[in-house]
C-alpha cells in the first residue's frame, strides 16, 4: 500500500505542469484561446504529442506510450489546475480508449497511432437529446446492408464534436444491443453544428443520415459493457482533473484572503472566513483521498470494483467540487463573477465535469442498488 | 484497454501508487484480526459491538489481555514494551482492533501519559509507572481541563506551591472522564503565575488518595456517569512526581496533545456501527410491509455516509503513507474534525432507525423493544461530545486555517 509518486512519476508531473503551466497559468491566454474555435490550441495539442501525453495511455504496438492509470491521472490533475482547454479528456481518455477497448488491431494501429501523433481529434458521439447518462445508445440506429453500415439519428451534445477527425458513434444494433463505429468527419450525410459551453469548452450536434459507418472491432458485437467500463475510467480521469481544478480554487481563494484588504485590514483576519477555507481544505483532501484510490483501482481490472470505484469517487468529487467552487467564489466575493477573473471560469469547467458522466446524485442512486449486499468496505481489498 | 488487466505498472519500480498490501502486511494483519478475534473475550466484544457500557472490570480485563501478548503499547518505546512497528503497522493494529470490536488501550494510560512519561520521565518515574501504566494496574485519569480553561487551556489556574519536600495543590479540574475509576491522575498545575500563562506550568502526577483530593461525578445529558470534578484542597505531592522540568509543563502538554490527535478519528467502530445500521434496517420494518432498508432515502443516506467514511479512512492511509520517519502529514487535521462529523451523523442515523422505541432508554428487562433501540439515543447524546473533546472542531479548524493555510 503506497499513496506516493517515485522518481519517474514526479518527473511526468512536473514535465506536464510545466508545459500547461506555460501556456495558461497566464488566465488571460486561455480566455483567448477559448475564446475562437476550435476552442483549444492546436500548437498545443501537437505540443502534447511530442512529448508523448496524448499515446500515454495506449498500447506501444498501437503507437502508445502504454503508460498506467496514475500516470493518466497524473496529466488529468495537471491540465486541471489550470483548466486547460485542450481535449485530453473527450478526445484521448474517452474516444480513444473506445477504440483502445474495441478495435482491431489495424484499426488501434490507424486511428490512435494518428490521435497520438497529434494528427487526429477524436470525440465520441454518444448521448442522444431527452435523456440522461448510461452506456446504451436508443434512438440513434445502425443498419446494415452487407458489409456496408450506415448509422441514423442525432447525437448532441458531443463534446468537440465539430472539430473532430474521426467520431465515435455509438448505435443501436439491428439485433439488440450498442455497436461502436468509426465515422469520418467529412463522411456524407453527416452535420456538424459546433458550439460553445459555458465553460470554455466545445459541444456539437451531430446528425447522422444514412452515413456510412465502420464497426468498431467485430461487426454487430454488442459493446454495451465496454462502453460502460471506458466511462468508468473516464469519469475517474474526470476526478483527478476536477481535483486539480479544486487544488487551484483552493490556492487562489486563501492568496486572496491574505491581500484583499476591507475595514483597513487583511480578510484573513476574520474568522467567519478562515473557518469555511478550513472547511474547503477539508473537503479537497477528502477528494484527493478517494481520486487517488479510486485511479489505482482502475489497475485491479476488474470492471464491476472499477464501476463501483467510478461511483464513489465521482460522488465525492460532485460534493467536494461544489462545496470548493460555491465557496470560492462566496469568499471571494464579486470579483470571482466577472470573465476576467478565473476562479468563475474554474467552477463552470467543474460544473461541465460533474455533468459530463454522471453528477452525484446519479452516482447516489447507482450505489444504493447495491448497498444491502455487502456490510463494509474494504479499501484494500480491491 | 487503458489500465486494465496491463496489472500494477509500477511494481518492477517499486512500490509508489498502490493499493495492495505487501505480503509481509498481510500477514501482519492477518495475525491481528486472528488475535483479536480469538484471544479477547468474546463477551466484551459484543459490549463494544452493541453500543452497550463496558464496566471497569473489561476494560482492564480486555487491556491485560492486550499487554500480555504485547498489544497494549506498541507505539511505546520498546525498552518499555513497545514493539518498533512502522505506521502502517500500527494503522493495521488500530482499525483491526476496532473492527473486532476490542476495547482500544484506555487512552489516559496508553495513548497519553505513557508516551510522555517514556519521553521526559526520570528513570525512577519509567520504573515506577510505566509497567503498571501499560498493564493497567494503575489507572490514570486526565487533569487539564478547568472551569475556565477550556479550549484555551494555558489561562489553568490549579496553584502548586512549593514547600518543603513538597508541592501544594490547590484548585479544581473538571470534565475527567472516568475519574471515578482513577489511581492517579496527571495534571496541569500553574506553578508560576508572573509569566507569560504558558512559561509557568509544570506537569505534577498526582496518587488520588491523596488527603485533600476530592472527586465529584457530573451527570451528563445521557443519564450516565461518565466525567467528574476533581478538587485539590492542598494537596500535598512529593516534589519527586513532577515530569520534566520545572515551568515545562507546556511543553509536555503539547506532546501529549499532539499525540492526542493521532487515532481520535475512529473509523474502524464508525464503519463497523454503519455496517450494524445496516443490519438492523434490513431487521425493522417500514409500517408498510417493507423493511427499512427498502427506503430508498435510507438507502441513499447510508451510501453517503458510507462514501464520506471511505473518504476519511483512505485519508488516514495516505497520511500513514507520507507519515514514515518525519512530520505527519497536513492532512492528519481533517481526521480528527472529519472523524467526529461521521461519528456523530452514524448515531444519528442510529436514533433515527430505532424510530418510537429510541426513546425508550429506561426501559428493563421486561421490555419488548430490542435491545439495541434503547441504547442509540444516550449514545447520541453522549458522542455529541466527540466534536468538543481532543481540541474542539473549531480548533481543528484554527490549526487548519493557520498552521495549513497560512490564514
Amino acid at each position: 500500500m503506497d499513496f506516493t509518486y517515485d522518481d519517474e512519476q514526479v518527473a511526468l508531473r512536473d514535465a506536464v505542469r510545466g508545459l500547461v503551466g506555460k501556456a495558461y497559468n497566464d488566465y488571460e491566454h486561455r480566455r483567448q484561446t477559448v475564446g475562437e474555435d476550435p476552442g483549444f490550441d492546436e500548437k498545443q495539442w501537437a505540443r502534447l504529442a511530442e512529448m508523448g501525453v496524448l499515446g500515454l495511455p495506449f498500447s506501444e504496438d498501437d503507437g502508445g506510450v502504454g503508460a498506467g492509470p496514475v500516470e493518466i491521472g497524473i496529466v488529468c490533475q495537471e491540465l486541471g489546475r489550470t483548466i486547460a482547454p485542450e481535449p485530453f479528456l473527450a478526445s484521448v481518455v474517452l474516444a480513444g480508449g473506445l477504440v483502445s477497448a474495441a478495435g482491431t488491431a489495424e484499426q488501434r494501429g490507424e486511428v490512435l497511432g494518428a490521435l497520438a501523433a497529434g494528427e487526429s481529434v477524436l470525440a465520441f458521439a454518444h448521448d442522444e437529446p431527452g435523456r440522461r447518462w448510461g452506456p446504451k445508445a436508443e434512438k440513434v440506429v445502425a443498419t446494415q446492408d452487407g458489409d456496408a453500415w450506415t448509422i441514423t439519428g442525432v447525437k448532441e451534445p458531443v463534446l468537440h464534436g465539430a472539430r473532430a477527425d474521426v467520431l465515435v458513434v455509438s448505435a443501436a444494433l439491428p439485433e439488440g444491443g450498442t455497436g461502436l463505429f468509426l465515422v469520418a468527419g467529412d463522411a456524407a450525410g453527416l452535420t456538424r453544428e459546433g458550439y460553445p459551453t459555458y465553460d470554455g469548452g466545445r459541444a456539437a450536434r451531430v446528425a447522422l443520415d444514412a452515413t456510412a459507418a465502420t464497426p468498431l472491432g467485430a461487426a454487430g458485437a454488442d459493446l454495451t459493457a465496454t462502453i460502460a467500463t471506458v466511462q468508468d475510467i473516464t469519469r475517474i480521469m474526470a476526478g483527478n482533473q476536477a481535483l486539480g481544478a479544486m487544488q487551484t480554487l483552493l490556492k487562489a481563494t486563501t492568496d486572496y484572503l491574505k491581500s484583499r484588504k476591507q475595514f483597513g485590514v487583511t480578510l484573513n483576519t476574520f474568522q467567519a472566513l478562515t473557518f469555511r477555507a478550513a472547511d474547503m481544505y477539508t473537503s479537497l483532501e477528502l477528494t484527493h483521498s478517494l481520486v487517488d484510490w479510486s485511479t489505482m483501482v482502475i489497475a485491479s481490472g476488474d470492471p464491476e470494483e472499477v464501476a463501483a470505484a467510478a461511483a464513489r469517487a465521482s460522488l465525492q468529487v460532485s460534493r467536494g467540487g461544489r462545496h470548493v467552487g460555491q465557496e470560492a467564489i462566496q469568499l471571494h466575493g464579486g470579483i470571482a463573477m466577472t470573465a476576467e477573473y478565473n476562479v468563475g471560469m474554474f467552477v463552470a469547467h467543474l460544473t461541465a465535469l460533474d455533468h459530463v458522466l454522471g453528477d452525484g446524485n446519479h452516482q447516489v442512486g447507482v450505489l444504493s442498488t447495491k448497498v444491502g449486499d455487502y456490510d463494509l468496505i474494504d479499501p484494500l481489498d480491491v | 484497454m487503458m489500465g486494465l488487466n496491463q496489472g500494477h505498472v509500477t511494481d518492477e519500480r517499486g512500490r509508489s501508487m498502490q493499493l495492495e498490501l505487501t505480503a509481509e502486511d498481510q500477514k501482519f494483519r492477518d495475525e491481528m484480526r486472528t488475535f483479536f478475534t480469538t484471544e479477547v473475550s468474546e463477551e466484551i466484544r459484543q459490549v463494544v459491538i452493541e453500543g452497550r457500557e463496558l464496566t471497569k472490570e473489561q476494560i482492564v480485563e480486555s487491556q491485560r489481555t492486550l499487554n500480555k501478548a504485547g498489544l497494549a503499547v506498541p507505539h511505546w518505546p520498546e525498552e518499555w514494551g513497545g514493539r518498533g512497528w512502522n505506521e502502517l503497522q500500527r494503522h493495521i493494529w488500530h482499525e483491526e482492533m476496532q473492527r473486532a470490536g476490542v476495547p482500544i488501550p484506555l487512552a489516559f494510560n496508553a495513548s497519553m501519559i505513557g508516551p510522555v512519561i517514556a519521553h521526559f520521565g526520570t528513570e525512577e518515574q519509567k520504573a515506577r509507572f510505566l509497567p503498571g501504566t501499560a498493564n493497567l494496574d494503575i489507572w490514570w485519569s486526565q487533569g487539564f481541563s478547568e472551569p475556565d480553561a477550556g479550549s484555551d487551556l494555558a489561562s489553568l489556574r490549579t496553584t502548586a506551591v512549593r514547600d518543603g519536600d513538597d508541592w501544594v495543590v490547590n484548585g479544581q479540574k473538571t470534565w475527567t472522564t472516568l475519574g471515578q475509576y482513577g489511581d492517579w491522575i496527571f495534571t496541569l498545575v500553574r506553578t508560576d503565575p508572573e509569566v507569560k500563562k504558558q512559561a509557568g506550568i509544570s506537569m505534577l502526577l498526582i496518587d488520588m488518595t491523596s488527603p485533600g483530593l476530592e472527586v465529584r461525578p457530573i451527570q451528563l445529558i445521557d443519564g450516565g456517569h461518565e466525567v467528574n470534578e476533581v478538587w485539590f484542597e492542598d494537596v500535598r505531592v512529593p516534589a519527586e512526581n513532577m515530569v520534566g522540568e520545572l515551568n515545562s509543563g507546556w511543553t509536555q502538554a503539547k506532546f501529549l496533545l499532539g499525540n492526542e490527535r493521532v487515532g481520535v478519528a475512529p473509523v474502524g467502530a464508525t464503519k463497523r456501527f454503519l455496517a450494524r445500521a445496516k443490519e438492523l434496517a434490513k431487521e425493522t420494518s417500514d409500517g408498510n410491509g417493507a423493511t427499512l432498508l427498502d427506503d430508498p432515502l435510507v438507502r441513499a443516506r447510508i451510501v453517503e455516509l458510507e462514501n464520506e467514511l471511505l473518504a476519511l479512512e483512505l485519508t488516514a492511509l495516505r497520511v500513514v503513507a507520507h507519515s514514515a520517519g518525519g512530520e505527519p502529514h497536513p492532512a492528519s487535521s481533517v481526521l480528527k474534525l472529519r472523524g467526529t462529523e461521521l461519528q456523530q451523523a452514524v448515531s444519528e442515523l442510529l436514533v433515527d432507525l430505532a424510530g418510537p422505541a429510541s426513546v425508550a432508554s429506561g426501559a428493563g428487562a421486561g421490555s419488548d423493544l430490542a435491545a439495541w433501540a434503547r441504547t442509540v439515543t444516550p449514545n447520541y447524546l453522549n458522542l455529541r461530545k466527540a466534536s468538543i473533546y481532543g481540541g474542539s472542531n473549531e480548533i481543528q479548524r484554527q490549526i487548519i486555517s493557520r498552521s495549513i493555510l497560512g490564514l
